[in-house]
């Protein structure tokens, strides 16, 4: 077995102790979102116009945005709190180290976890989509994995970032002032035409726009071609880009 | 395991100087000093942790800068602070590690049962860390470095913050680790510790070997066979310690009482009576590797 998968071996070891919890946060989650957001205030919004979300119901709008949210902030909390417990709280990287794994062992397997999660919650999220009806095409099957690289585009980064914080304060700003907005201001919740003019371009220029398009474009069966894959394009750069990243931070953090 | 002007730096600040030191296959060496004194820096350049700033290092007969997965597969690691998993059971705690090592998975199950056996853990095996006592984790803690059975261990301190049971129950286990033939490295800044489990040690003192030997030889190089302890009414110790210096080697005066390093502790004692001096407590003993380490290091605080 090679050594970066015996340091994930380590993550699903205790995810069997959580995975209960874990598993019934992640089916509610899209399950809450749709039915509150997706039904109720979609029934409100259909009753007006819906040429702004392209002519389709709000729930079939909506469905795929949060599709790609979910993706980030599973990908984004994973990438926080996990990690300063494997630097301070637990040590669980020390440890690793002090055996015959590297420090890329170490990223590399814990990156392969968080992977792990984002693919689960984002499977769990198709099939409740499936399940409200909001999946009218075929091509969504290809939204899973746009929806897995979303969140791996913000994990690998999150980590590098991660791994040079001494707290976990500065975790809560990164949600306060980067997650959130992008989470509400990205296209999920509704068209980014809706916004003045510069901050059109701000939005349409954020990692997450590039998640909730490619997704809503899948799962509408509109997967729109040379715009899909400069999303992608711009979601694999950013994940490779943080890899690279945390590689560097890893080893300034654990090897001194 | 050889070292030879050994260094190493955190920006400015320069942790080991210099240092030279050879460790045989087998035996129990310690690296004592007080905190800071460089013997954990030493420790984590020894276990590839850490990559060294200058000097040459071998450990069983690689380069740690080169070798380092290939030496660790080889040496267990008992890091000063617990590394372990505490929501994670005990049993899972010691399987886990063996699998960072690559042990097959029937063999290592096998092998965690004699450990959780060695650690007087079995009965504890399925619960969970956290509630364990500090003395039962760092029995965990030395268990699960034997998990890939090293031919070197490494004890970053192992017994500090134990009450004198678990301490002694650790020192048998050790012992037990020493006969089995495995090379045992150890820290500490307890002197009985060093003079109970090491064949030889160094004395670290600001990043630098301060003297080196066996605990035998450290104490007829660097102190007296035996000590006299005299402790006098209120303030006078500075006034006998003058009036009786020639009767040994060496006088130290403390607040509280005055030490006489000499080779017949009860002739001194006579000779100091037969001065007229009236000590209200006596105590001939030992010279031990504490009055060496404080003859050497001196006895102010270092931090």
């Amino acid at each position: 077995m090679s050594p970066a998968l015996r340091a994930y071996q380590y993550n699903l070891l205790a995810y069997k102790r959580t995975w209960r919890g874990s598993l019934t946060t992640t089916f509610l989650y899209p399950v809450l979102y749709l039915a509150a957001i997706g039904v109720g205030l979609g029934h409100l919004i259909d009753h007006g116009s819906n040429k702004a979300v392209g002519g389709v119901p709000y729930l079939w709008f909506l469905a795929p945005g949060l599709l790609a949210g979910t993706a980030m902030q599973i990908g984004a909390n994973e990438s926080t709190f996990p990690v300063m417990a494997g630097i301070k709280w637990l040590k669980t990287y020390f440890a690793m180290l002090a055996t015959p794994l590297e420090v890329t062992d170490v990223l590399y397997g814990h990156l392969l976890w968080i992977l792990t999660r984002v693919t689960l919650a984002s499977g769990v999220f198709l099939a409740v989509m499936t399940a409200f009806h909001t999946v009218p095409s075929a091509w969504a099957v290809a939204a899973f994995p746009a929806a897995v690289l979303t969140g791996a585009a913000f994990s690998a980064p999150v980590m590098a970032f991660s791994a040079t914080r001494e707290t976990d304060r500065s975790f809560v700003v990164l949600y306060r002032f980067g997650i959130v907005p992008l989470f509400l201001f990205s296209g999920t919740f509704f068209p980014v035409t809706q916004l003045p003019g510069w901050l059109q371009v701000v939005a349409r220029c954020t990692p997450l726009y590039q998640g909730v398009s490619l997704c809503r474009g899948l799962v509408l069966g509109r997967p729109g071609g040379w715009d899909a894959l400069g999303h992608a394009g711009y979601l694999l750069v950013m994940f490779a880009g943080g890899v690279l990243a945390a590689r560097v931070s890893y080893r300034r953090r654990l090897v001194q | 395991m050889q070292a030879r002007r050994l260094t190493k730096c955190f920006g400015e600040f320069t942790a080991v100087d210099a240092v030279d030191f050879d460790i045989h296959v087998g035996e129990a060496f310690g690296f004592l000093g007080a905190n800071g004194a460089g013997k954990t820096s030493t420790m984590r350049m020894i276990a590839c942790l850490s990559p060294i700033s200058g000097g040459t290092l071998q450990v069983l007969g690689l380069d740690p800068m080169r070798d380092g997965p290939q030496i660790r597969s080889r040496i267990g690691l008992v890091p000063q602070d617990d590394t372990l998993d505490l929501e994670l059971t005990v049993r899972d705690n010691l399987y886990l590690y063996g699998r960072y090592f690559g042990l097959p998975k029937k063999q290592l199950r096998e092998r965690v049962d004699e450990l959780l056996e060695f650690a007087r853990l079995t009965e504890r095996a399925d619960e969970r860390v956290d509630p364990l006592s500090g003395g039962m984790r760092r029995r965990l803690t030395i268990a699960r470095a034997l998990v890939s059975s090293p031919s070197l261990v490494i004890l970053d301190e192992p017994t500090t913050g134990l009450d004198p049971q678990a301490r002694h129950l650790l020192w048998d286990r050790l012992y037990r680790l020493k006969r089995e033939g495995v090379t045992l490295v150890i820290t500490t800044h307890y002197m009985d510790e060093a003079e109970q489990l090491c064949d030889r040690l160094v004395v670290m003192d600001a990043g630098r070997i301060a003297a080196a030997g066996s605990p035998r030889e450290l104490i007829e190089q660097w102190s007296t066979r035996e000590v006299v302890e005299l402790r006098f009414e209120a303030e006078g110790h500075q006034v006998h310690g003058d009036r009786l210096a020639d009767l040994a080697e060496r006088v130290e005066v403390l607040p509280d009482r005055l030490l006489l390093y000499t080779d017949e502790g009860d002739a001194t004692l006579d000779a100091v009576r037969s001065r007229g001096a009236s000590p209200i407590a006596a105590l001939v003993r030992r010279s031990t590797l504490e009055d060496v380490f404080l003859h050497l290091t001196g006895r102010s605080l270092v931090d």
